[in-house]
């Protein structure tokens, strides 16, 4: 492999030629350099998409954090390269390296994903091949790194389990360093040049028990005729099964030292997070599910680290990060201190995520005052039916009121994201939003003129695992196309702009985030077949994994479109987000009978977070989990094995 | 001009007086070569505000900041000579600038000197003249081939080329080009001193591209910026 400084001299001859070169050098303030001969363990964390979208990831930034903090071990980063660099790398037989001391990842003790989301997973097995290091677990030894992952998809690790040697579930600020005094244990000694670990078998063992931590290849999983999943079983004695998600307690704090990037990326900006965990239950919410409990930061914490983070990266943007900004219990108080704090600093404040019956008229005034960036609500749905199916209840009243005040107080541009393809939507459900949009910019116009627009942002559901929808099907391609003509046809209106995700994407992110171990190998045709960058637009997608599918003659609509037993094991149910499989169950029948759960800081639903968690909770009581006191949690009936009438949406 | 000027100084003292334009000298090395100059200003936004510097911005529905490079640097070329012009909303030592700033910039950006300039100095870019540059080639040249190269093309007397679809004469573009005695780790350096006025600048990759020797084995470090001779006292700025 090569040295830093070949590396260095090689990516001289070709930077010039690509779009961005300051994609691929590092020198960013805030970096963290340190001496690697010195440094005992050394992690190469990646985000597998390019530089500019993963900068500011937060996520990856608390791990580079916590690594860079322990005196025995060392981060730094990678990115996917664009085609346009990996085309002239590949050619100059240039392996991927990391920014700060441009090292071989394959020279690192651990590689470290982070995958917020599936269509990730084509580009972390070209990053393994760039890379150079085998891209099946299978084909790695003991001179190889041990591949890790985390983030979001790893809610279901099934479809990456051939190339990831160990996953981690749930918040990794803990674990993290778990993690490395595993691995610095199982290390060779300084002098064996032919080893990085004595043994990858007993290094993985013992990672394999660790709490929260997934090792595929200790468990097997044995299929039905039908190809649904019989069971998993354990291959060793002492591993969870289920895997059960890593939460912190309390939340550590939040770093501030971001990487300031030279370059102008997607978002250019510090975030704190002031909230992990959302309440509200929307039935389609996967983040809203497995982000459970809701932990709130101290105010004066979170005033603190933004004027920390803005005074140590200059940015010019400061983001109040969580699931629902507005739901944060001392929301006001907040941005009137934050307000505060930054007079007169020419620094935009934003605070994504706002729910519309939470956003009072009070905070739009706070927002008008200091806060820029347009205003973004989220109905998700427009009629009173679906709306009560997914459990997100919003009267059109508070819409049109929100809105009127939103654009009364200057805002002349609104967002409103909805999505289609809901469990049993029919088209007059999908009508609904156009008319819903209608009578919005007719608010707009009553209080503030002519000049108002609007931006409907039309998603289509993807059914998620650990969701309460995770035994519904997804939409089919000839209905969403019907519904998405519906919507370009009733919203000619030119203040009106419509935005809709290509089917294509859609089934796509359904195979992906639905599938089973057996999708590994669809994924690997497909990246053999040039399927990367997948979360991005390209003609040839649908096609290559077509041929993918057709490759490993597995049918794609088996993921997709059948309906699902209400006994099936899902190729997920040895991982858990420590939500019980039967308070998904109940919530999706009292869904089908059109019933709302309130939100649960009022009320507990016995979701399981707190029997999981009591030790924790105990540990540390008081405000900060915004679970309310319970005193017996309700009984839960067990799914029922009569079969269930399932909606399949769209019919 | 002037006479508006003064009038109007006299008027608001406090206005000009808490402002205040300041003069920087920086050098670019390192991964910094890479970033272009839209990319350098935001990065200089968000130093001074690291720094605590009262950055003035434009009027207007987009304000930006009132920061004015003498001479684009082309992506890929280091510095050691870069000057800015830029308005603060607060009189300040200057003195202490430098270090206030080398402070939180990012390595590859290194303040060398900071100075005041008078308020009515000629706006920096209409008085740069000409630009040096240093380049260092790596290797498979010889010393006296390359000699002739620079020879004939100083004897010609046009070099017509083409850039972005405009046709132009480099020749004369091209004030100064001679061959510097080569070191150890290089197989030759060649110094240029081109002209950097609006409408007529050499590019110091276009005169290596005339002289047959392709881009990537060359380095390109612009060593010095000429100034049109001022009222004010520095008129050419050579550093390192």
């Amino acid at each position: 492999m090569l040295s830093p400084q070949e590396i260095e001299l090689a990516l001289e001859r070709i930077l010039l030629q690509v779009q961005k070169p300051g994609r691929y050098v590092g020198g960013e303030l805030n970096i963290v350099t340190k001496p690697w001969e010195q440094t005992g363990f050394r992690t190469a964390l990646v985000f597998p998409d390019i530089y500019d979208i993963g900068i500011s990831n937060v996520g990856l930034k608390i791990l580079y954090d916590q690594i860079n903090q322990r005196r025995d071990a060392l981060a730094e980063r990678a990115y996917a390269p664009w085609t346009d660099m990996e085309a002239l790398m590949r050619g100059h037989g240039i392996p991927l390296y990391t920014l700060e001391s441009k090292r071989p990842l394959a020279d690192f003790d651990l590689v470290a994903f982070s995958l917020p989301y599936e269509t990730l997973y084509t580009n972390t097995l070209n990053v393994l091949d760039m890379a150079r290091i085998p891209i099946r677990s299978t084909e790695r030894d003991e001179t190889h790194p041990i591949v890790i992952a985390g983030g979001h998809a790893a809610t279901n690790p099934e479809p990456m389990h051939a190339y990831v040697d160990a996953f981690v579930i749930g918040e990794g600020e803990e674990v993290i360093h778990e993690i490395i005094d595993v691995l610095l244990g199982q290390k060779a000694r300084a002098d064996d040049s032919a080893r990085r670990y004595r043994s990858r078998e007993q290094a993985l063992r013992t990672l394999a028990r660790l709490r929260g931590v997934y090792v595929p290849k200790y468990y097997a999983v044995r299929y039905l005729e039908d190809g649904t999943i019989q069971q998993v079983e354990s291959l060793i004695e002492g591993i969870a099964n289920p895997v059960v998600k890593r939460i912190v307690a309390e939340l550590p704090p939040p770093p501030t030292k971001f990487i300031v990037p030279n370059i102008e990326t997607v978002h250019d900006r510090v975030s704190v997070e002031i909230m992990r965990g959302c309440t509200r239950g929307c039935r389609f919410c996967q983040a809203g599910m497995i982000t459970r409990p809701v932990r709130e930061r101290e105010l004066d914490e979170i005033v603190q680290a933004a004027e920390e983070a803005v005074n140590a990266t200059g940015f010019e943007e400061l983001a109040l990060l969580s699931l629902s900004s507005s739901d944060f219990g001392h929301i006001v108080e907040l941005t009137n201190r934050v307000s505060e704090r930054f007079r007169g600093r020419k620094l935009t404040i934003s605070l994504p995520s706002l729910r519309i019956e939470s956003v009072s008229a009070d905070l739009m005034d706070k927002l008008r005052e200091h806060y820029s960036g347009g205003f973004t609500l989220a109905p998700e749905a427009a009629t009173e039916r679906m709306r009560r199916i997914i459990n997100k209840y919003i009267s059109d009243e508070d819409i049109l009121s929100t809105s009127r005040e939103i654009y009364r107080r200057g805002w002349t541009t609104l967002k409103l994201y909805f999505m289609i393809g809901h469990p049993s939507e029919t088209l007059e459900d999908v009508r609904a939003i156009a008319h819903l949009c209608k009578r919005v910019i007719e608010e707009g116009r009553r209080v503030a003129g002519w000049k108002v627009k609007l931006h409907a942002g039309v998603g289509t559901f993807v059914p998620k695992p650990q969701t309460p929808f995770q035994w519904v099907a997804v939409d089919r391609r000839e209905s969403i196309v019907a519904k998405q003509a519906l919507l370009k046809r009733e919203l000619r209106d030119p203040n009106i702009k419509l935005s809709w995700t290509d089917p294509d994407d859609t089934l796509l992110e359904a195979w992906l985030s639905r599938g089973d171990r057996r999708m590994a190998e669809v994924i690997f045709s497909a990246w053999s077949r040039g399927a990367k960058f997948d979360a991005w637009n390209d003609e040839r997608k649908a096609g290559v994994w077509a041929a993918a599918f057709a490759d490993q003659g597995l049918e794609p609509a088996f993921y997709t479109h059948r309906q699902r037993r209400t006994d099936e094991v899902f190729p997920w149910d040895h991982i858990t987000a420590a939500i019980r499989k039967n308070f998904l169950f109940q919530d999706f029948r009292q869904s089908l009978e059109g019933q709302i759960r309130v939100d649960c800081r009022l009320n507990c639903f016995a979701c399981g977070i707190l029997p999981t968690f009591s030790d924790l909770r105990r540990a540390h009581p008081g405000e900060g989990w915004k679970c309310p006191e319970v005193k017996s949690p309700s009984r839960v009936q067990p799914p029922s094995r009569t079969e269930v009438e399932l909606p399949v949406a769209g019919y | 001009m002037k006479p508006a000027l003064q009038n109007r100084h006299r008027i608001q003292p406090l206005l000009l007086a808490q402002s205040m334009r300041v003069r920087i000298i920086f050098s670019k090395t390192g991964p910094l070569i890479y970033i272009g100059n839209l990319d350098l200003q935001t990065m200089w936004e968000r130093a001074a505000r690291r720094a605590g510097l009262p950055l003035a911005y434009s009027q207007g529905f987009h304000p930006q900041p009132r920061i004015h490079f003498a001479a684009p640097l082309p992506l890929g070329f280091s510095s050691r000579c870069e000057v800015l012009d830029a308005r603060l909303n607060e009189a300040l030592d200057c003195g202490g600038l430098a270090p206030r700033l080398n402070a939180v910039l990012p390595d590859g950006i290194r303040v060398l000197g900071a100075e005041k300039i008078e308020d009515t100095a000629p706006a920096l870019q209409t008085q740069v003249l000409s630009a040096d540059y240093e380049i260092a080639l790596q290797g498979g040249f010889e010393a006296g081939d390359l000699k002739q190269r620079i020879d004939d093309l100083l004897s010609a007397a046009a070099l017509p080329r083409e850039r972005r679809n405009r046709r132009y004469d480099l020749r004369p573009l091209i004030e100064c080009l001679r061959l510097s005695k080569p070191t150890s780790e290089t197989a030759g350096r060649i110094q240029m001193t081109l002209k950097a006025q609006e409408g007529a600048t050499g590019r110091p990759d276009e005169v290596l591209e005339a002289l047959g020797i392709p881009r990537e084995v060359a380095r390109i470090e612009r060593t010095a910026l000429t100034f049109r001779r001022l009222d004010v006292e520095s008129n050419r700025i050579i550093t390192g």
